[in-house]
């Protein structure tokens, strides 16, 4: 199990185009990758999961992935994050 | 069909978007699906959360098909819908329920529900896009029921669309070239529709609830300037609308270069904008300037103010569009709908009336003095005029300062934004400490009727029309006039072209609007005199209500 605790960079946080986005990288990866903010985890492959979170810009989440090759997709899914994509 | 014996055909009123008439056939959007009642399933629960994924599947298909088909950004959203139809914590909820007996359409529709209102309680842009979660949930149930995928009726030929409103999703997906006009039952002048007709200028009736009676095949006229929609109308109705709209296009397409009244008395026509991009499209669009220049978009999202290096670059890049124009640039107006994390008070239990605006920036007066800086900076690189003014200036004693400070800094010219009754009705004082005055009509509205300009229920009192706004307008247009100083109008008034000659009639020396409304605002300014424009806003200022002054003005108009 591979984790990192990072902050949200997209301006307007994890909210549809980003999270739709974010939920396309995870699904493609195959892996099983649990996403965390304070209290609450959820699937990473629900954009319903995600969305529901209701991250915003400079939020801390945690990514857990488990599976082949977790190291590699926590590397590019944290480094989706740490990205502004409504730029 | 009509006998042919009426002058005029069987009218239904609602409230138009635009000025245009179009007749054309009607095609009704599909009944929506209702909601599945909650009995118990009469087949093995194995069974029903089959059919609940092969419909959320194929659901998933048709939306993504649907996608391919419009391209760009509406195949974005389309896939976002279909992820949401294929989510498996979706999955996990509908299994639970078929396993406890639900029906699949029942198990749909609730699951969805949950996650529509949890999106709902977290308010804001996802609480608008909770209807999403439903248009989903409806498509999977009208696949379940054998029936016709609600949406956009297909046709081949151009008609008039008849709905009770639009979702973003059918929206995303018009055709838009299929489309004479659109009618609607629910939904008002802030609707998702009237929004649509607006930016894309198609000929809207909105609110019509009678228009419940239309049917497939009905030919109608959808007259948008009086808001009515005429049923069977009679051949002579038709080419005269067809005649006038046509001269109005003509009209439009010849209108060119600088904003003048019929007697040559100018009336320069700015943009409104807020990015770079706009600022292009602006100067496409024939802008002969810019009258409000948003500079809060830059800022959004940031914990702390850009630095005067990072936000003189921008200004540059917006400046250099516009050489030996104005740019009046709108010093950060934050507060209210519009929060940063560095200047907003968090907390106030009533932001609209708080600690925003001017009195946001000179609470923290450094932020202000290092845009101030920037803003001088970029206009000593570029051949823009730049001029700068503050937002939510409530006293004289609040534009001296903020005058002052731009002085100090090497900003030549620097005036006030009145969307505050009082900076209105104090005009003539606070005309001594500002170098110009720019009315934001949409903020003056909501607060001389203390309406919020955000909320459904109370967006019938956001009407500039009203003469409680017009008779203010017409108060700050006397001060100019008094104290020689520039009074412009950067609120979305500014792009209705009636209301624009009524506001010149005030006094209003120029206007700013979105780029897309700069047409037809300058074809119908070149109709009226300024004599004229004047009789107009006596009318307009004298009428009882919103509509009278409308109605008035709109009457002494065509029939000069």
């Amino acid at each position: 199990m591979a984790e990192r605790t990072l902050a949200v960079a997209s301006a307007h946080g994890l909210h549809a185009r980003p999270a739709a986005l974010f939920v396309k990288a995870v699904t493609d990866s195959g892996l099983s990758v649990e996403l965390q903010k304070g209290e609450r985890k959820i699937n990473a492959a629900s954009i319903l999961g995600v969305v529901s979170l209701g991250i915003e810009h400079g939020d801390e989440v945690t990514l857990r992935v488990d599976g082949e090759g977790a190291d590699a997709v926590l590397e590019s899914l944290a480094g989706f994050l740490e990205q502004d994509h409504d730029a | 069909m009509s006998s042919g014996l009426e002058t005029r055909g069987d009218i239904i009123r609602g409230v138009g978007i635009g000025r245009a008439t179009t007749v054309g056939p009607v095609l009704r959007m599909p009944e929506p699906v209702a909601d599945p009642a909650d009995v118990p399933s009469t087949r093995a629960a194995g069974e029903e959360f089959a059919r609940a994924t092969a419909s959320l599947a194929a659901t998933a298909a048709q939306l993504r098909e649907r996608g391919e088909q419009a391209g760009g950004t509406a195949a974005e959203v389309l896939d976002a819908l279909a992820m949401m139809a294929e989510d498996p914590a979706l999955a996990a909820d509908v299994q639970h329920r078929t396993d406890d007996g639900a029906t699949a359409e029942f198990a749909i529709h609730a699951a969805m529900a949950t996650f529509r209102d949890m999106l709902v309680g977290m308010g804001g842009y996802l609480g608008e896009r909770a209807g999403d979660l439903d248009d989903v949930a409806r498509r999977a149930i009208a696949h379940l029921q054998g029936r016709p995928a609600p949406g956009i009726p297909q046709s081949a030929t151009p008609f008039v669309l008849v709905a009770r409103d639009l979702a973003p999703a059918d929206t995303a997906t018009l055709d838009l070239d299929l489309v004479l006009a659109l009618v609607t039952t629910d939904g008002g002048p802030t609707s998702h529709t009237a929004i649509l007709a607006r930016e894309k200028g198609i000929t809207a009736v909105v609110g019509a609830a009678e228009a419940e009676r239309l049917r497939d095949g009905d030919l109608v006229l959808v007259d948008a300037e009086n808001g009515e929609i005429e049923l069977d109308p009679p051949q002579e109705r038709i080419d005269l609308a067809l005649q006038r709209t046509a001269t109005l296009e003509a009209i439009r397409a010849q209108s060119s270069g600088p904003g003048r009244l019929a007697d040559g008395h100018a009336v320069p026509l700015l943009a409104n904008i807020g990015s770079v991009d706009s600022a292009r499209e602006a100067v496409a669009r024939g802008a002969e300037g810019v009258g409000l220049f948003r500079t809060e978009v830059l800022f959004l999202g940031a914990e702390t103010a850009p630095s005067v290096d990072n936000q003189a670059a921008t200004y540059r890049e917006v400046f250099a569009q516009f050489p030996g124009q104005k740019v009046v640039v709108r010093v950060l107006d934050a507060g209210a709908d519009k929060p940063l994390a560095f200047l907003t008070d968090a907390g106030e239990e009533n932001p609209a009336l708080g600690r925003r605006g001017l009195r946001a920036l000179a609470a923290h007066e450094t932020v202000l003095r290092d845009q101030l800086t920037a803003l001088a900076h970029a206009a000593a690189d570029t051949d823009a005029l730049v001029q700068v003014m503050a937002p939510m200036v409530s006293t004289a004693a609040e534009a001296q300062y903020f005058r002052d400070l731009a002085h100090e800094l090497g900003i030549a010219v620097a005036g006030v934004m009145v969307e505050v009754p009082s900076c209105a009705i104090m005009a003539d004082h606070v005309a001594r400490h500002a170098d110009f005055m720019s009315i934001g009509t949409n903020d003056l509205t909501q607060y001389v009727f203390a309406a919020d300009r955000l909320l459904g229920t109370v967006a019938a009192f956001q009407n500039p029309w009203h003469p409680a706004v017009l008779r203010l307008i017409e108060q700050v247009g006397a001060a100019g006039r008094e104290h020689d100083v520039p009074v412009g109008i950067c609120g979305e008034a500014a792009a209705d072209p009636l209301l624009a000659v009524v506001l010149v009639g005030l006094g209003a020396t120029s206007l700013s609007m979105s780029s897309s409304a700069i047409a037809d605002v300058r074809a119908e300014l070149a109709l009226h005199s300024l004599d004229d424009a004047r009789r107009l806003a006596a009318l307009a200022v004298s009428a009882e209500s919103a509509e009278a002054a409308r109605r008035a003005v709109l009457d002494a108009s065509t029939h000069p």
